[in-house]
């Protein structure tokens, strides 16, 4: 006896079950079935969460992409050591050898004065100039070119550039990498915009689809106090505009992923013939996951939002005074 | 069973519609709520349904005070009480069927239940036979019918009535009437606003006079 009542009650619930998650289903099919009553309106909507939503995912892929090309630039970053005059050939290849034992270090080119001096007149414009010095003014140079375990580390490569620098027969250091600190700065403020875009378009996305959902709402303003009289539950009365808002959001993060794919497709070719002319390689990256799932995952929210607050002042003024 | 315990409802824009009322309807009980239009009739029967709250003291409504009622509760209780308007509130895009599905759509009613209390409450109104046709092209009286049908069709303990016949002609109207009897027969407490003294003489029930708010004359049971 009391085992099949207890089993009544699960079969109730169940069933109770059954039918809340074919409301759902049908709130769900049914208001992407009304997007497609009205296409004009809704292929405008979900276009400008597409753009929206487009812009700050491409000015991030765009910051990340330079932030990889800067990598490879950093990579070359050289430290150049100025030997003092009074070592000679053979003191500056001991010298060179030692450096070169350094862990720090993964390469090192010696410049002698004379090859200096013609790389020099070789450089544009200059060998006439060259030609009227009495003698040669150049030091011999190392060229250093720190392990890739430093590169990009501006404290360690500057520490580096230290203890060298006092090195005897050392008479100066440089290191070459304040542009490319500037350029990371640049890049960082790169990224931050794309923040900040991203930002002050998802407002728009939730105004666009709030605006949208409150037409439909107005047009349905009958249904909705009819609703509400018969004893609708406000959720009830909100479910399917929230699903269409959450469908204008999910169709829009599809168009940007779209919009965004196709400018990386149409950009790939040529962004590797300008890398071939400068003799490196690169590819364009695509959409990272993260990207991806954030503009999959914000745009229905987006749109949930924006649906919520386009029904909801409606709503409030079914409920008695 | 309806309870008015000194009830005041004043509006910011009109003052005073109803002023300290007090009545009771028993469970059961059949009664018309008469009186010049203004007079609070249909005031009465929107604090009822609870599509708003008195300004001042208590409506009871088997047994709750309905000024009690959380936000939360509201839809709960409007599922209770059945609300027959004067201009039917229907939605002339959908069928009969799906507008006299409404109530049940909304409380979430498996689908199979929903076709056969529907069918129910339109065979009991004689408009089987309507179910796919939209309302706008029925007749006035046969358009109020489907309004009595989503009414019933939750089948209420309390239905309201707000000017039911007021657009119809005596006959249809004498119709509506004999089907309030049929509900009242099966126990239902029904408060019927209507200004046609002459459909209410004609029948013995309990009338309520309101006459600016007031409760002017309470006819008692016959």
């Amino acid at each position: 006896m009391g085992t099949r009542r207890r089993h009544g009650t699960q079969s109730r619930i169940g069933m109770a079950i059954r039918v809340w998650l074919s409301h759902h289903g049908r709130s769900a099919l049914a208001s992407l079935g009304d997007l497609t009553r009205a296409p004009a309106a809704s292929m405008m909507t979900i276009t400008v969460v597409g753009i929206s939503l487009a812009l700050p995912a491409a000015l991030h892929l765009t910051t990340r992409n330079l932030a990889t090309l800067v990598q490879g630039w950093q990579e070359h970053a050289a430290l150049s050591l100025f030997l003092t005059p009074n070592l000679d050939g053979a003191g500056a290849k001991v010298l060179a050898e030692q450096i070169a034992a350094h862990p720090g270090v993964s390469r090192v080119r010696l410049i002698t004065p004379d090859e200096g001096l013609a790389e020099l007149r070789g450089a544009s414009g200059l060998a006439e100039a060259v030609g009227l010095l009495p003698e040669n003014p150049l030091p011999t140079v190392l060229a250093l070119e720190p392990s890739p375990a430093l590169a990009g580390d501006s404290t360690k490569l500057t520490a580096l550039r230290e203890a060298f620098a006092s090195l005897p027969g050392v008479a100066d250091a440089r290191l070459d990498t304040a542009w490319v600190q500037r350029l990371d700065a640049v890049l960082a403020l790169g990224g931050r915009a794309a923040l900040v875009l991203a930002g002050v378009l998802s407002l728009a996305v939730l105004l666009v689809v709030g605006n949208t959902l409150r037409l439909e709402v107005a047009n349905r303003r009958r249904e909705i106090e009819l609703m509400s009289l018969v004893g609708a539950t406000p959720a009830f009365v909100r479910r399917p505009f929230l699903y269409a808002g959450a469908w204008h959001g999910l169709l829009g993060a599809l168009v940007a992923i779209v919009i965004v794919t196709s400018a990386v497709i149409l950009l790939q070719s040529p962004v590797s013939r300008l890398a071939a002319l400068y003799g490196t390689e690169f590819r364009l990256a695509w959409l990272d996951a993260t990207t991806l799932l954030s503009v999959l995952g914000g745009g229905p929210a987006l749109g949930l939002i924006g649906a919520w607050l386009a029904v909801g002042r409606h709503l409030a003024a079914c409920e008695p005074r | 069973m309806i309870c008015f315990d000194h009830v005041t409802k004043r509006y910011p824009e009109r003052g005073e519609a109803l002023r300290d009322l007090s009545f009771e309807l028993d469970t059961g009980e059949m009664a018309f709520l008469t009186g010049r239009s203004g007079a609070g009739k249909s005031t009465l029967l929107k604090l009822v349904g609870l599509l708003e709250r008195p300004t001042r003291g208590r409506v009871i409504v088997n047994g709750r005070d309905l000024c009690t009622l959380s936000r939360r509760q509201i839809p709960y209780y409007r599922r209770e009480v059945g609300i027959i308007f004067q201009d039917h509130h229907l939605l002339e895009d959908r069928s009969v069927f799906d507008n006299v599905a409404l109530p049940l759509i909304v409380s979430r009613m498996g689908r199979s239940e929903i076709g056969r209390r529907v069918r129910a409450a339109l065979d009991q109104v004689g408009l089987l036979d309507k179910e796919r046709v939209v309302p706008t092209s029925l007749s006035a009286g046969e358009q109020q019918r489907v309004g009595i049908a989503r009414a019933v069709v939750r089948r209420p303990s309390v239905l309201l009535a707000d000017e039911p016949t007021g657009n119809l002609d005596p006959d249809l109207a004498r119709e509506i009437m004999q089907l309030f009897r049929r509900f009242h027969q099966v126990g239902v407490t029904l408060l019927i606003a209507t200004h046609d003294v002459a459909l209410i003489t004609a029948m013995p029930y309990r009338t309520l006079t309101l006459d600016q708010g007031r409760l002017v004359i309470d006819s008692g049971i016959w």
